[in-house]
């Protein structure tokens, strides 16, 4: 049965549009983060977390310390060669699709430690989506970087893996 | 002070007849020892001259030291008398790593961690060690870091975390059980799991719902401090000693800086004194709300977590006013202050006080009387005084036993004995008890700052020495002497004579101590952070046995400790 010349009898209660935009406005606001806090900028999560800056606002605010119930990976501090090895087992029990923000000087280059056992950026380990420069970045930092996520949600097919070409020092 | 310890030091060189006074660490009189007379020279130290407290060991590669040493490696152990005042140290050359020095974890069991740490990081070996194996480091590593040969950016990948199974079993069978026969199940908790604070591994033995054996493995935040310290200036050393203990980063910036300035022997302008106490109080302040906020949360008290953080975001915003920087402020030099305090600070800090009381007072109505809380804490891991001081327990969580020490009090600095407060002490170390003394030093340290704030004197906050602190701007802009001094001063750093010195303050988790050699340049040859989380960590898997799971959570929080200061 063909219903296209008979549309405008559904009047308002039927809305036409785009799987990917549906399943990206739905997923904007319920990221739901795994903090994987180390350092210093854990602390600062902690805050951006707190009633003062409310994450909540943002819809991010379900933390899951489950990797497998969460799609946003916040890598809040320092990660050490020790370390390394447990950031790359926690993104792999990450189901698609997942986001990483990269908290800080330290998971975005090593910051001021360098040295022999501090990783030089946590791109070598997972594909990061936002970093967040400071050292640590105020909470408002952090709150952006959720937007900008949210921003990048839109643009992306919402049923593709992201980054299936992405080799960490361990694929090498 | 010399003539006070004249008799344990004379008593000392009769057990050990090679040994003999070197010279003196400030007050503290460094004793040579040989390797072959250490044991029973501090075996003598602790059962008849009563030095209870093991304070820290500090290794030390004298490679390219500008003095004449005989031997490549030293050790230097540092013990506190039962006094609480008087601290001896004591060096034993090192003649093979390979045999090393025997271990003295027998005697104090505090030693254990500090000796596996310097096997870690210089290949110093430890006769009858009862686990000698590496601890900061992951096991994949290969050579010694802290080395002076071993290049500082040298990275070597670890390919997968270590199954923990080996110290476990080691735990058990001293306990005569097995995780098989006994069908016991072992449980890994952490380092990813926000109650273990994301770096600290606990793999524990389960009877049911009852931790009957665990092991800890730390060293997930170790990024290298002390290396780094190696090849920094004094100054340049501040921003790394923020990232120590992060809840409390001013107090950090404090205990170096002191350090620093007792080995170019200069006194401070009394104004930088009392900001420094202020500003440590503060922070002291700050590092108990987030220990008891996180605690709270952690069992699940929410709102207290609310009521806690919103005064300690105020007073960040101070901070942020005084030091442009909310959580690693670096707002201390050597020799004084980057700045003197703003225009309206008094009123500001008025207005966080009043907050803080006031978030206090709301979480104690919420849990001071509360049954669940109290069924949660109370008569949990409890830890008696002497076992506590064995382990190198400093600070809240020794106080919570009972033992009346505190530095500010014992050992004063910075006109701490002209303040007027009370030194908190628990019952019976348990974790209601650190809790609780913790509650009660925030209203302490409200009442110091209170009367600091009146006290302030005016006047100078930098000591008047170009070759220690920087010219002011209009000086560096408008003179040839001003551009130079500030010039020499970044470029070359803080020139320090070649000497070996410990110092310490009372910072919010215990005793914060520096052991820094210098060598004559603007760099130091060795920095060693006697670090309070580092020592009480490594009590912690003994603590919690007996206990649940649940019970372990709580005990973590309430020892608060922080990875960046314990893994360094």
């Amino acid at each position: 049965m063909d219903l296209s010349s008979d549309e405008h009898l559904l009047g308002d209660s039927i809305i036409t549009t785009k799987v990917d935009a549906v399943i990206d406005w739905g997923r904007q606001s319920s990221l739901w983060p795994f903090v994987f806090g180390t350092a210093c900028c854990a602390i600062e999560f902690m805050a951006t977390a707190a009633s003062r800056y409310d994450i909540a606002r943002f819809g991010a605010e379900v933390l899951r310390f489950s990797p497998r119930h969460a799609d946003l990976l916040v890598v809040a501090g320092t990660v050490s060669m020790k370390q390394a090895p447990i950031l790359k087992q926690i993104y792999d029990q990450m189901p698609e699709p997942r986001w990483v923000i990269s908290m800080g000087a330290c998971a975005s280059s090593g910051g001021f430690y360098d040295n022999y056992t501090t990783l030089q950026g946590i791109d070598e380990i997972v594909p990061v989506d936002v970093y967040v420069a400071g050292c640590p970045p105020r909470p408002e930092a952090l709150l952006d970087a959720v937007m900008q996520i949210q921003k990048m949600l839109w643009s992306e097919p919402a049923l593709e893996p992201r980054h299936p070409n992405f080799k960490s020092i361990y694929d090498a | 002070m010399m003539h006070r310890m004249h008799i344990e030091i004379e008593e000392l060189l009769k057990i050990a007849p090679s040994s003999s006074l070197e010279g003196v660490m400030g007050d503290t009189p460094l004793i040579q020892i040989d390797a072959l007379e250490l044991f029973n020279a501090i075996k003598t130290l602790k059962e008849k001259l009563e030095f209870t407290i093991l304070l820290d060991i500090v290794g030390i590669d004298w490679l390219n030291y500008p003095l004449q040493k005989r031997e490549r490696f030293s050790l230097i152990y540092l013990f506190r008398h039962n006094n609480f005042k008087d601290t001896i140290a004591i060096e034993v050359a090192i003649q093979e790593p390979i045999f090393g020095a025997d271990s003295i974890t027998s005697i104090y069991s505090g030693a254990n961690w500090l000796e596996r740490e310097i096997f870690d990081q210089y290949g110093i070996y430890f006769a009858s060690h009862p686990n000698l194996k590496r601890i900061l480091n992951h096991l994949e590593f290969e050579g010694y870091p802290l080395r002076k040969d071993y290049p500082i950016n040298q990275r070597q990948i670890c390919t997968k975390a270590q199954d923990m199974l080996d110290e476990l079993s080691k735990e058990l069978l001293k306990k005569d059980l097995d995780l098989e026969k006994d069908n016991l199940m072992p449980l890994n908790l952490g380092p990813s799991h926000p109650a273990s604070h994301g770096t600290i591994r606990t793999i524990v033995a389960l009877d049911g719902e009852k931790i009957v054996a665990s092991a800890s493995e730390i060293g997930y935040l170790h990024r290298g401090f002390e290396k780094a310290c190696e090849y920094h200036t004094y100054n340049q050393i501040i921003p790394y000693t923020d990232r120590l203990n992060y809840c409390s980063a001013l107090m950090n910036n404090i205990a170096f800086a002191k350090t620093v300035e007792e080995m170019l022997d200069i006194e401070l302008p009394d104004r930088a004194i009392f900001i420094r106490v202020i500003l440590a109080e503060l922070s002291r302040i700050i590092d108990h709300l987030v220990c008891l906020a996180a605690a709270l949360l952690d069992m699940g008290a929410q709102t207290n977590y609310w009521y806690l953080f919103n005064p300690r975001n105020d007073a960040y915003d101070f901070l942020s006013k005084l030091t442009g920087a909310r959580l690693t402020n670096s707002f201390i030099r050597i020799g004084g202050m980057a700045y003197d305090l703003y225009d309206g600070w008094e009123g500001d800090l008025q207005d966080i006080l009043y907050k803080v009381r006031k978030g206090v007072d709301e979480t104690l109505i919420m849990v001071a009387k509360n049954r669940i809380f109290q069924d949660r804490v109370q008569d949990i891991s409890p830890i008696s005084p002497k076992k506590a001081m064995e382990m190198g327990f400093t600070g809240p969580n020794l106080r919570a036993c009972g033992v009346d020490y505190d530095m500010r009090a014992d050992k004063p600095y910075y006109y701490y004995d002209s303040f007027d407060f009370d030194v908190i002490v628990g019952s019976c170390g348990d974790t209601y008890d650190r809790l609780m003394v913790r509650f009660e030093e925030i209203l302490q340290s409200i009442k110091i700052i209170e009367q600091a704030i009146v006290a302030l004197p005016k006047g100078e906050i930098n000591y008047n020495d170009r070759s220690i602190t920087l010219p002011p701007k209009s000086e560096v802009y408008n003179t040839i002497e001003g551009t130079i001094n500030q010039f020499k001063l970044i470029f070359e750093g803080i020139k320090v004579a070649p000497k070996i010195h410990y110092s310490a303050i009372e910072a919010a988790n215990g005793e914060l101590g520096f052991t820094i050699i210098s060598n004559g340049s603007g760099t130091p040859h060795r920095v060693k952070v006697r670090a309070p989380s580092f020592l009480h960590m490594q009590a912690y898997p003994q603590m919690i046995e007996g206990y649940q799971v649940a019970d372990a959570i709580m005990t973590l929080g309430s020892l608060n400790i922080i990875a960046g200061e314990m893994d360094r």
